[in-house]
């Protein structure tokens, strides 16, 4: 069921009326069965596998925290007897043994996640490499569908059970509490990869109707509801115009369509979120943030502490703090200090550990060699990044720039661009047709088509891209204004004649220069895929 | 305050209300220029007086066909064309439906070109037949039966919600036509009077079976059984036109259909001599419907047996009727007189933005 669909919508307020109708102790369980239903929809044989990884994780987590309580107890009351040695040895055995469910889990979890979503391609890459020895036929695709959203329930449960196991929270209890906060539908689709303990806070509690809550988080819904209908979708047709057609649409063709994508993808990505989190909102659950105005980033660093921001944490805090203080890594370390001095010493973990992070990424945006090399591309940006840190360093030495409006602008521009610019690997068929399309801007002399009326045949008219630049200008305010606080809250201090005509021309501009209905074809939200 | 509050929601939701629908009115395709056939159905409720003798239901072959104007003229026989685009069987019967709790006409006439469709065929068509008909459960019950799997019974409800996208395309049209709309046809009959004789039809390819679907025989049986509950006649035809094909495999199940049902089918194909039909001249493209001298050709001689058969009175001389009719009639000879003007002046219709 979309987001943006009629069925989805009816859902949702079949859904807010009743949740604000029922005792409030129930209203946990409702969110339960409307999270179940909405996924059942998507395919009822795809709950196997949801419910294989809520169960596997749930008791995983409760033998996690009966062991924590053992060892609490223990050493609560063998205090005194004993030393600190054989603390540290009581300690070490019961993590140990800790380990031992997490790991298991853990396996099954990211099992099926790597099984449903992997299996092809590594059947691909096997024949791949068996042809080249001269083999002839090949293993056989499985072609597994994907369960819907099957990488952000697998992530959000192997992080709470990481945290159950570093003893950051004890584990649910409740195996249908803990079935929710897997399955709960507004992040189903496309995240954030929210945490337990900062969902659960919200997420089990009574919420009595409160007016100004579910005002916010209709507005909130209404915005997404006008990036994804009135900017995503709309950029949509001209984007696979160009991606579609490589051959035709090549030189500055590609640089049009790298950044109208960039615009696309932030309109969807943010606007799903945004209804999310409006969702969320209104039913009284507090869901993360996940975009902090990524295209005003001054750096690739600081891109990714805005966009997506859950999914960077999740790899930072499950894949790369942990690899960089791992033993192998500190062995490296050594060894690569050892052998090639302290500067390549110093670098090996880090570099290592880091492509390792954006590798892994980058296969978990999708199974092929474009996401794994745009996860490569966005490691080896950030670590030329750091290496050219001391040039920065005497660059703002040199010339007292650092803060003025000229160079910050150019800061944000260049981290579009660049950004933009490896998200090609998203847009065509393979790694190799991205670097050739990558090339002919700058190899392919065609520069009159951005002034020839050539961009009014890539399926948007001329009305389209006004209505369309005039949104981004929107998006673009709004953005900025919101550095300075929530605008939802600049709206309401503002007279109501003002207040409701800005509702009033939301809903509106949603409704009339949408694109849905008959003519449209049914646009699933980019980030579902992954 | 509470009241304040509640007085300035109410009228927030009112302005909102007020403006979708200024919008709907506006997005809405008007159907005056180019595709006209889309303000066929609604032309219906603006007539002031309702109790027509002969209704005709079904697609461009009776719209296009049968002219009232002359029905009026040679038998003073009131009659409407309840007919759209591609009107299927099931969209005529629920019109039938509509058009009886306005009134109980003496004969009803069902065009069975239609039989050959057994489920919904294209949404455009469905739009021009149902988005013309007033809020009603027969609307919806009509849309309901007419909705392709693609379509959502919110997008008829809400017709907003299917013609946004207009926003981009809009016209004079749709301002001049905001809030009304231009009186078209005449009694539903849409009016051509330019000349392009029949030529070599395509061959009727062959079919893998013949036998019209059960969905559309169903309504078929409805559509007996409604005229016959409200005593109604029912004549089946089929108009003069070659082309969609008339397969002999169809004209024989509609003749057993009537045999069985005890009704008149008349499969004017075979008449076309008698009617002085001649789709040298009477077609404006090809044979396909017939311009309007082939109309009021056809007129002539159905009305005869419309006549004849039902002993429909003559309402000439009822003076209502007569000053209705007069007007009609005037609209009918300006236009046509209109259409000749232009067919002289610029060799093709352009008022009605038809190009031969």
């Amino acid at each position: 069921m979309l987001f943006t669909s009629y069925g989805f919508i009816l859902f949702l307020v079949a859904l807010f009326v009743v949740y604000y109708i029922i005792p409030r102790k129930y209203q946990w369980a409702l969110l339960l069965g409307a999270s179940y239903l909405f996924y059942a929809l998507s395919g009822l044989q795809f709950l196997a596998y949801i419910v294989a990884t809520t169960v596997c994780v749930y008791y995983a987590g409760r033998r996690i925290g009966d062991l924590v309580q053992t060892e609490s107890a223990y050493l609560r009351e063998n205090k005194q007897e004993l030393a600190k040695p054989q603390i540290n040895e009581y300690k070490s055995k019961m993590k140990a043994r800790k380990r031992i469910p997490m790991l298991l889990a853990l396996f099954v979890a990211l099992g099926i996640l790597a099984f449903v979503k992997y299996i092809d391609f590594a059947i691909a890459n096997i024949n791949l490499i068996a042809r080249a020895f001269g083999s002839e036929g090949g293993i056989s695709f499985w072609t597994i569908a994907v369960p819907l959203g099957i990488s952000f329930y697998t992530f959000k449960s192997a992080a709470y059970l990481i945290d159950v196991y570093r003893g950051k929270f004890p584990p649910e209890r409740n195996l249908f509490k803990f079935a929710l906060f897997v399955s709960f539908f507004p992040e189903v689709i496309q995240g954030p990869i929210s945490r337990f303990d900062q969902l659960g806070k919200t997420l089990y509690g009574y919420h009595p109707f409160d007016g100004r809550n579910v005002k916010f988080g209709l507005q909130r819904i209404a915005w997404g509801f006008f990036k994804k209908l009135v900017i995503a979708d709309q950029l949509m047709v001209a984007v696979r115009t160009i991606i579609d057609d490589p051959d035709h649409y090549n030189g500055s063709f590609v640089l049009v369509g790298m950044l109208l994508y960039a615009f696309q993808l932030l309109a969807d990505f943010s606007g799903g979120i945004d209804i999310t989190i409006g969702i969320a909102q209104v039913l009284g659950v507090t869901v993360q943030e996940n975009f902090r105005r990524p295209y005003f980033a001054k750096s690739i660093t600081d891109y990714w502490r805005r966009w997506h921001i859950s999914m960077g944490a999740w790899f930072r805090d499950y894949v790369f703090f942990p690899m960089s203080v791992s033993k192998p890594m500190l062995a490296l370390s050594k060894f690569s200090r050892r052998r090639f001095g302290n500067a390549i010493g110093k670098r090996a973990p880090v570099y290592l550990a880091t492509l390792t992070t954006w590798f892994a990424t980058g296969i978990w945006h999708g199974s092929s060699w474009n996401f794994i090399a745009w996860g490569l591309a966005n490691g080896v940006i950030i670590l030329i990044s750091q290496e050219l840190e001391p040039f920065y360093d005497w660059f703002h030495g040199k010339f007292n720039v650092k803060h003025t409006f000229g160079f910050r602008s150019f800061q944000v521009v260049r981290t579009l661009l660049l950004m933009s610019s490896i998200r090609l690997f998203d847009c065509y068929m393979d790694v190799p047709l991205t670097f050739k399309m990558f090339g002919s801007m700058f190899t392919t002399f065609n520069y009159q088509v951005l002034f020839d009326g050539s961009l009014l045949h890539l399926g948007i008219s001329f009305s389209h891209y006004v209505l369309i630049l005039s949104s981004l200008t929107v998006v673009g305010i709004v953005s900025l204004l919101q550095r300075s606080g929530s605008v939802r809250e600049k709206i309401e201090a503002q007279p109501i004649g003002i207040r409701y005509s800005l509702y009033g021309m939301l809903i509106l501009s949603i409704l009339v220069f949408g694109a849905y209905g008959v003519g449209y074809d049914a646009k699933q939200f980019i980030y579902n895929q992954f | 305050m509470v009241r304040k509050k509640l007085i300035i929601g109410a009228v927030a939701i009112v302005l909102l209300l007020g403006s979708l629908y200024v919008l709907q009115r506006l997005l809405m395709p008007k159907y005056v220029s180019g595709i006209v056939e889309g303000s066929l159905i609604g032309e219906y409720y603006k007539e002031d007086r309702k109790d027509f003798d002969v209704v005709f239901l079904g697609d461009c072959e009776v719209y296009e066909n049968f002219s009232p104007v002359k029905l009026w003229e040679k038998y003073g026989i009131t009659s409407y064309i309840r007919g759209s685009a591609q009107q299927l069987i099931w969209q005529s019967y629920y019109l039938l439906e509509e058009t009886l709790k306005y009134e109980k006409p003496k004969v009803v006439v069902f065009n069975v070109l239609a039989m050959q469709y057994n489920e919904p065929q294209k949404e455009e068509y469905n739009r021009m037949t149902l988005d013309g008909m007033e809020l009603s459960a027969i609307k919806l019950k009509s849309i309901q039966a007419s909705m392709m799997k693609s379509e959502h019974l919110v997008d008829y409800l809400a017709p907003l919600l299917r013609f946004h996208s207009r926003w981009d395309q809009l016209s004079e049209d749709d301002f001049t036509n905001l809030f009304g709309k231009e009186k078209l046809f005449h009694n539903g009959y849409y009016m051509r009077v330019d000349v392009k004789p029949a030529g070599r039809v395509p061959r009727a390819p062959r079919l893998p079976d013949y036998r019209f679907g059960s969905n559309a025989y169903s309504y078929l049986d409805r559509l007996t059984e409604l005229c016959k509950e409200n005593g109604i006649k029912l004549v089946l035809v089929k108009a003069p036109t070659i082309y969609p094909h008339w397969y002999d495999e169809w004209d024989t199940q509609m003749e057993q259909y009537a045999a069985a049902h005890d009704l008149t089918y008349i499969n004017f194909l075979k008449h076309m001599d008698d009617a002085g039909i001649d789709l040298q001249t009477d077609t404006y493209d090809a044979g396909l419907h017939l311009n309007v001298y082939g109309a009021e050709k056809l007129a002539t001689y159905f009305g005869a047996f419309l006549a004849d058969t039902y002993r429909l009175q003559d309402h000439r001389t009822d003076e209502t009727w007569s000053g209705i009719w007069q007007k009609k009639i005037d609209f009918y000879d300006r236009m046509k007189q209109d259409q000749l003007d232009e067919l002289a002046k610029y060799g093709y219709l352009k008022r009605y933005k038809v190009e031969t």
